[in-house]
């Protein structure tokens, strides 16, 4: 694969997703369980959109096809959104976000602490930025993990059970392809396989602190970050969230 | 000629306000890191503070705006990621501005900060004690998080590490 096409998949997809989960977290606005944390999840939700952007902007600057960062967001159909599943399920309980938020976090943690070392300058920039914010988004999943896993029967319940649902959806985060491997053997990309250990290591310690029960390796979904077939919820998202761009073309505010 | 010149336009963005810590200049928070000019066009070079921190944009609107009133054109506005911003960049008289407007500069340096670490002993900007709590890490901005004072009993924001 062309490494120029390679690249501009690649912002996509971290672009995406991205955009799409914060796109989710923000739905917590006005709607937290209590104030400070509708203020924190809307703050992350703000973080991870201008992470969104950051990727968006260089992947209309390595296109070159004068598009920009607004025209990715807002005029793409579904299919042409390369974000992952677990990010595009509809929000749940508290726990459920919360349980999203960690599968998330720590991937993006491990992901990008690779990151940092790619040629790509801009994309080794991009990582050390995101980096220090996701830091603070780890501490404030994992402190919530312990907090709702070992609180009360409820919670624990309710924490178990988010667990046990997104556990197909993980798979994903770790699936390659060509863009992929073109990527890595021109040292710009990740190699997922090196980040899963690390990430399956915390994730147990995280979850046994919390008195929760990792899944054993099983049947995985499929990768929507390659081929953008999606689940239905993706579709609602981008009816709401492309509306006024394209009932309103070229609007400014 | 123009090394003087220079001089002025960065001595003028320097002074521009953040919009939601006005106490601060986007020159004091290290937003701003040089002014360049290459064959008549200036370029200005800006770091974000927060991935998606609104200010940016507002930033960039009033590095236009004085661009334009001393009419130093053609100017490109160029961001740039590495190195990533950090609140080390802040200067002890930056600090000792957000102390007096009520606010807890962050303390110690970013890079010392551990995933998962102990919670940050910080400092109430009233009076001056350790013996303070945190009540949320996120606050009314991404860069602050919410502490309470056990002293005085007074909720304060600190400006977090980063």
């Amino acid at each position: 694969m062309d490494l120029k096409e390679a690249l501009f998949k690649y912002c996509l997809r971290l672009g995406d997703n991205n955009l799409i989960l914060s796109h989710r977290l923000s739905e917590w606005c006005s709607n937290g369980p209590t104030l400070e944390e509708d203020v924190a999840l809307t703050n992350i939700a703000l973080d991870k959109l201008g992470q969104a952007r950051f990727f968006l902007q260089y992947a209309a600057e390595i296109e070159g096809k004068g598009r920009t960062e607004d025209d990715l967001a807002y005029l793409r159909y579904e299919h042409e959104f390369f974000n992952t599943k677990l990010v595009e399920l509809p929000r749940g309980d508290f726990a459920f976000t919360i349980v999203r938020e960690l599968i998330n976090d720590l991937f993006d943690l491990f992901f990008y602490e690779k990151l940092l070392h790619s040629k790509d300058e801009k994309l080794a920039g991009i990582a050390a930025k995101a980096l220090k914010e996701v830091k603070y988004h780890v501490r404030h999943a994992s402190s919530w993990i312990i907090r709702l896993g070992d609180g009360t029967e409820e919670s624990h319940r309710r924490s178990q059970n988010a667990i046990n649902e997104l556990w197909p959806y993980t798979g994903e985060l770790f699936m390659m392809d060509d863009v992929d491997k073109t990527l890595i053997d021109a040292g710009i990309g990740v190699d997922l396989a090196s980040i899963k250990p690390l990430w399956d290591s915390k994730m147990k310690e995280i979850l046994t602190e919390a008195t929760l029960q990792m899944p054993e390796a099983g049947w995985m979904q499929n990768p929507s970050k390659f081929n953008g077939v999606h689940t239905e919820h993706l579709g609602y998202i981008l009816a709401e969230m492309q509306y006024l761009p394209r009932a309103y073309p070229g609007a400014k505010w | 000629m123009v090394s003087d010149e220079k001089i002025n336009v960065w001595n003028e963005l320097y002074k521009i306000p953040d919009p939601e810590i006005p106490m601060l200049t986007i020159g004091e928070l290290g937003v701003l890191r040089k002014v360049e000019n290459h064959d008549g066009t200036w370029y200005v070079y800006i770091t974000p503070t927060y991935s998606g921190c609104p200010a940016m944009h507002m930033f960039e609107e009033e590095i236009k705006r004085v661009m334009e009133t001393h009419r130093w054109i053609p100017f490109e506005i160029k961001t740039i990621y590495h190195p990533a911003w950090t609140t080390d960049w802040l200067s002890e008289e930056a600090k000792e501005k957000l102390r007096k407007a009520g606010i807890a500069p962050p303390e110690g340096s970013a890079s010392k900060k551990a995933l998962l670490g102990e919670p940050d002993e910080v400092t109430c900007p009233k009076c001056g004690k350790k013996d303070t709590k945190k009540i949320s890490e996120f606050g009314s901005t991404a860069c602050k998080a919410l502490y309470f004072c056990n002293n005085c009993k007074d909720p304060f924001e600190y400006f977090k590490c980063l």
